[in-house]
């Protein structure tokens, strides 16, 4: 019990050395959280991928489209239960920092494919049965305040112009992981003004959604879509909707690494204050120590004393900092808007704070330690005249 | 019992390597300190009396020869049964007092029982019976800063005293203290070494110290000289 009172009052013996030692930990622990968090939304797409989907592209980009009778072929490939076609719209609403993810898709397959996706009846058969009809996700609506039946505009980037549209539904997530921030229109609006606008753009598909029977036998699926079009002018690419995701993160792989790659600076560079606060503390209180062999305190206790005051403000920082990051990363999912569809700090990234701070305060009392214990006694009471 | 030696030191050498130089501090020392005695160590800086305290008290290893306290040979043990044995056997006090700062009088005194085989709930009494003997009762919840420097010294005295050791060794105990309070801590070991028969042995450069102490020993360049008996024990 004495042991543990000496620990504790030694943590808090340099008040403001501690004080800003605990502030260090603190805002190195958040900003490893927030990180940490920032790569964790940018895989939540993946995970909320489902294994019986497929993905067809242009072999050649995704910016190369693909006939639209293509559908109709793939429709008919062995193992395929529905198809539908897609294009990724890149509509603006008033603001290019208004940004969500809007695609045109045909309704009635696209809804049957995707069950993750919660409408009611009502608003699913109103969205088949309006051209003009697009159904927004719940984020979305919330940060815009949309209801349904409001009229929503968007400027085409990809497809000019300005593009009205009736909100015919709202819908919710069925898992904790899908995306609420998307915006759905009809294949068939995008289509028909491409006719009458820039008809060589009409029956051209950016890529193909495609669900199959069997999850197991999905890749078989993939490789019989490509073969199909092989040699035609526009070969495809097949593959899992998780993989196809996973492309598109691979476009920014070189910033994940860099924030992955300073995530663990941050953590190295607060455990080297750390372990100078713990060097300084450790050769002023070397007398102490000595003090205490003399009476038999053995290395055990010595070591206990020291890792045990490292703890200590490691784990108060690591507190703090876990505490602050739900804040923080509240505050950072409205500034970024629907650039990640979910920003939630996940357990796995907690369990990484709380590992950082052991690291920490293990690594930076592992040097004064072994000082302390293996100081000579008449060298340790030297240090006291 | 009184005549029987407690401490027995035989042919002790020792020596401290500064670089490529060997530098002798203690040669072929042979001493008795009988049990109940109060002995002062006495001799110019840098004559190697702290170095023979630190070897008697265990802290210390010598290269050549002996030391026996109370027929238990310690210049064999590993240092961790050393540990052990200080922490039952010597009582140490120190000219600085060294003290934990963040620790009470109550706190500092409780503080070595911690190493002992000494049942917890026996705790109390002791550090009590130990701050009795030093007339600091009264001052168990006062940390080293809220004491005078007399002061801190008692509770030195209190905490060396709290395991019931067997030796006490003091090392200038009065030397960072005025008049009034060296005298005081003098008369407590007077005391302590009349009332409860400690053996304690003492170094110091003050001649005054020195003559509380039965024996005066006189140590020159690493070589002990005849001790002066100053009156029986």
């Amino acid at each position: 019990m004495l042991i543990l009172k000496l620990l504790l009052r030694n943590a808090f013996r340099h008040k403001l050395r501690s004080f800003l030692t605990i502030l260090g930990i603190t805002i190195a622990i958040l900003a490893f959280g927030l990180l940490r968090t920032v790569l964790t939304a940018w895989y939540s797409g993946i995970d909320a991928s489902s294994a019986s989907r497929l993905v067809t592209r242009n072999a050649i980009s995704l910016a190369h489209p693909m006939p639209l009778s293509y559908k109709e072929k793939i429709r008919m490939i062995d193992g395929v239960k529905a198809v539908t076609p897609g294009w990724w719209f890149g509509g603006i609403y008033k603001d290019r920092k208004n940004f969500f993810p809007n695609f045109a898709y045909e309704p009635a397959t696209f809804l049957e494919m995707c069950p993750e996706f919660l409408l009611t009846p009502v608003e699913k058969m109103a969205f088949i049965k309006d051209r003009k009809g697009c159904v927004v996700g719940r984020k979305t609506a919330a940060r815009f305040g949309w209801k349904v039946g409001d009229t929503v505009t968007l400027d085409g980037t990809i497809f000019t112009g300005k593009w009205d549209f009736t909100i015919r539904g709202i819908y919710k997530g069925r898992d904790k992981n899908t995306d609420e921030t998307q915006f759905f229109f009809q294949y068939d609006y995008l289509n028909e003004k491409m006719k009458k606008t820039v008809k060589p753009r009409a029956d051209q598909v950016g890529f193909f959604f495609i669900s199959v029977k069997d999850p197991d036998k999905a890749t078989d699926v993939a490789i019989a879509v490509d073969k199909l079009f092989k040699n035609s002018y526009a070969e495809t690419l097949t593959e899992s909707e998780k993989l196809f995701a996973l492309h598109f993160i691979s476009m920014m792989e070189a910033i994940i690494v860099a924030i992955q790659i300073v995530s663990y600076i941050i953590i190295i560079i607060i455990m080297a204050v750390m372990a100078n606060t713990m060097a300084m503390t450790t050769r002023e209180r070397i007398g102490e120590y000595a003090v205490m062999k003399t009476m038999g305190f053995g290395g055990r206790h010595i070591a206990t004393i020291i890792f045990g005051e490292s703890f200590v403000i490691s784990a108060l920082g690591c507190i703090l900092g876990i505490a602050l990051t739900f804040p923080a990363a509240s505050i950072f999912s409205r500034t970024v808007g629907s650039t990640f569809p979910e920003f939630i700090i996940q357990p796995k990234t907690i369990y990484l704070d709380i590992a950082a701070a052991l690291i920490i305060a293990f690594i930076s009392a592992l040097f004064p330690t072994w000082q302390a214990i293996n100081i000579r006694i008449a060298d340790g009471l030297r240090r006291i005249q | 019992m009184m005549n029987d030696p407690i401490v027995e030191i035989r042919n002790i050498k020792k020596s401290y390597q500064r670089g490529s130089y060997v530098i002798p501090v203690l040669q072929d020392i042979n001493l008795d300190i009988k049990n109940g005695e109060f002995m002062a160590l006495m001799g110019p800086s840098g004559s190697g009396k702290s170095t023979l305290l630190n070897l008697i008290a265990g802290i210390d290893k010598a290269d050549s020869g002996t030391i026996r306290i109370e027929d238990t040979e310690i210049t064999t043990m590993s240092e961790t049964e050393l540990a052990l044995w200080r922490a039952s056997h010597v009582g140490f006090i120190f000219q600085f007092y060294n003290l934990i700062p963040v620790l009470t009088a109550y706190e500092n005194v409780e503080l070595p029982l911690h190493v002992t085989s000494l049942p917890r709930r026996a705790w109390r009494t002791h550090v009590e019976m130990a701050l009795r003997i030093v007339n600091l009762t009264h001052r168990a919840d006062h940390y080293p800063n809220q004491l005078s420097g007399g002061e801190q010294q008692r509770v030195a005295i209190a905490r060396a005293l709290v395991t019931d050791p067997t030796i006490l060794v003091a090392d200038e105990p009065t030397g960072d203290l005025d008049r009034t309070s060296a005298e005081e801590i003098l008369d407590l070991l007077e005391r302590l070494n009349a009332e409860s028969k400690m053996t304690i042995i003492m170094v110091t450069h003050d001649p005054r110290a020195a003559g509380k102490a039965h024996i005066i020993s006189h140590l020159d360049k690493g070589i002990l000289y005849n001790a002066d008996t100053q009156a029986a024990p």
